[in-house]
């Protein structure tokens, strides 16, 4: 299995605060990877740091084997796509409109049937010409999930993609992605629900306090010390038919 | 509607406005004198026609284009639709650039001030880029713009405050409010060259003005240039609308109003919008030139005053609507 995504000893800071220590990470083609950790942890420090986002102070990151920092945006983008936690749109722009963004290497027309089938694989094809602030919120998360599906790179990092929706929303955007995985790409995604991380991922990064503090598949991640550890919780994975869940309780 | 269709129709209603503004005046003809004027523009209503009003519509035109494709690219880079070329301090150091010329007794010379303005609205667009290369948050642009604006604006009330004769602070006075009063086609020309390569930053940077409706991340993530397209963006504003105020004086409000007009007809587009607000924003200055000769005034109205006059309910009615959006 080749790494198309490698963090070494990356560390970084905002401002004066360190926000992420010495982390180190490998995400393969086919896996699904999910990060975890409480609110202010460092999951979306972990991504923008790998992905460069926000300047690296040590440690090195690689895409597909080449360095981060020496990649220019057009190569850079074709081994990564990458959706952010801010989901504001600005301007009222046709959902197709917004999906073809994925695709702008591609001339015009192309990105157009691009975003559309894109837009038909996430189940919005009906909204294509809708403005995407006239959608639901739940609309719109479907529009950036084609976006981002419309990059056709080889890693998918996204980050929180399912907050705000509904139960199926949730379910469909992890199907979803963990088809890209099947495909041969690798996929990375933040998540709060730590049920649907042990269901929807190969394997489950756990973040507390700018480190990486477990990088194992789910059940090993998520173990009782980890819960109480870092979540605070008195908690345990039960399988069920449809998949582990997390029966928890906050800690006295 | 496609953009070339939509483009074409402005157009044409730019010209019909332009044919418009060009007729009509404080000075009324007959037919005959407009026929003659047609066929002999050495004739006295000839002369009124083609070396008064033409010109004059011309740099109207020019200014106002200028400005509104200012507006719409400024509106894309910010992700704002309440920004406009004031609001990076331009039109204000701008300004003051003019009045320090005009206090110094620069005026005798030809193309001083215009020259002055132009170089101040280079020196604040150069501080702008400076700024939007080292912060990325439209905010922190929005905000130096605002510090920028404030201070070009104390300035020049300190040329004011200090200005030795009354007759130099009702120039600057003048000059402030905008004019494109006793134009002739060398200050259309002249204006011409700035606002063609502003222009063309803009229309460069449009690909990235539309990436940027994703926000800052997204943009920097995706396989565009993003750091090179938002200099481009902010140069190319900086330049139209140094060549803006540098032909006419401050005219407010045109920046804003212009894309705002022909938003919903491109879709929102921040790419598609740029031609269609150009071509809004000239017909806007075009007729509100038109109206600040036909409003029977004792003193003739100036152009920045009816601009300012309409644009302000036009920017309270924005930012009411704005302000509805993000409550919802």
């Amino acid at each position: 299995m080749s790494a198309l995504w490698t963090l070494k000893d990356l560390s970084a800071r905002q401002g004066r605060k360190t926000v992420l220590q010495a982390a180190s990470l490998s995400v393969s083609a086919g896996e699904v990877v999910g990060v975890v950790g409480p609110n202010g942890a460092g999951k979306t420090s972990l991504l923008r740091a790998g992905l460069g986002l926000l300047p690296a102070g040590s440690g090195e990151a690689h895409l597909s084997g080449l360095a981060v920092a020496d990649l220019a945006p057009a190569p850079r983008a074709r081994l990564v796509g990458y959706m952010p936690q801010e989901r504001r749109v600005a301007w009222n722009v046709p959902a197709r409109m917004v999906a073809a963004l994925g695709a702008s290497d591609l001339p015009d027309a192309e990105a157009d049937a691009v975003a559309l089938d894109c837009l038909q694989r996430v189940g919005a094809a009906d909204l294509a010409d809708r403005g995407v602030l006239d959608m639901s919120g739940g609309e719109r998360a479907r529009v950036l999930l084609a976006r981002l599906l419309a990059t056709r790179a080889p890693l998918l990092v996204a980050d929180e993609p399912v907050a705000g929706l509904d139960p199926d929303a949730q379910l469909l955007t992890l199907d979803l992605l963990r088809s890209e995985a099947q495909r041969g790409g690798a996929v990375v995604v933040t998540l709060h629900d730590l049920s649907l991380a042990a269901r929807s991922c190969d394997r489950v990064v756990v973040v507390s306090g700018g480190r990486i503090v477990a990088d194992a598949p789910p059940r090993d991640a998520l173990s009782r010390a980890v819960l109480a550890e870092v979540f605070g919780l008195d908690g345990v994975l039960i399988d069920t038919e449809a998949g582990p869940v997390l029966a928890a309780r906050r800690r006295a | 509607m496609s953009l070339p269709r939509l483009c074409l129709l402005m157009a044409l209603a730019l010209a019909l406005a332009a044919v418009l503004a060009i007729t009509l005046g404080e000075t009324a003809f007959s037919l005959s004198q407009y026929g003659q004027a047609l066929l002999q523009p050495a004739s006295p209503p000839g002369e009124v026609l083609w070396t008064i009003r033409a010109p004059r519509v011309t740099v109207a035109a020019l200014v106002g284009a200028a400005l509104g494709m200012a507006g719409a690219t400024l509106q894309g880079l910010l992700r704002n639709p309440l920004a406009d070329p004031g609001v990076l301090g331009v039109s204000a150091v701008s300004g003051l650039g003019a009045a320090l010329a005009i206090s110094a007794g620069l005026a005798v010379l030809p193309g001083a001030i215009e020259l002055s303005a132009l170089a101040g609205a280079l020196v604040a667009g150069g501080a702008v880029v400076v700024v939007a290369a080292r912060f990325r948050e439209p905010e922190a642009l929005i905000l130096f713009g605002v510090a920028l604006s404030a201070f070009g604006g104390a300035l020049t009330a300190l040329v004011f405050n200090l200005s030795p004769s009354p007759v130099a602070t009702a120039e600057i006075l003048a000059w402030l409010m905008g004019s494109v009063e006793n134009r002739d086609l060398m200050d259309a020309l002249g204006a011409l060259v700035p606002m063609a390569i502003g222009a063309l930053l803009c229309l460069r940077a449009g690909a990235g003005l539309r990436m940027l409706t994703l926000g800052e991340d997204a943009a920097r993530m995706s396989a565009l240039p993003m750091a090179r397209l938002r200099i481009y963006a902010v140069a190319g504003s900086a330049l139209l609308t140094g060549a803006a105020v540098a032909a006419s004086g401050v005219i407010g409000f045109v920046g804003l109003a212009a894309p705002h007009l022909v938003r919903a007809l491109v879709r929102d587009d921040p790419k598609r919008i740029l031609w269609p607000a150009a071509l809004a924003g000239a017909l806007l200055v075009v007729l509100a030139d038109l109206a600040a000769r036909m409003i029977p005034t004792e003193q003739e109205l100036k152009l920045g005053v009816v601009t300012a006059l309409f644009g302000a309910p036009v920017f309270a009615l924005l930012a009411w609507r704005a302000a509805r959006s993000w409550r919802s």
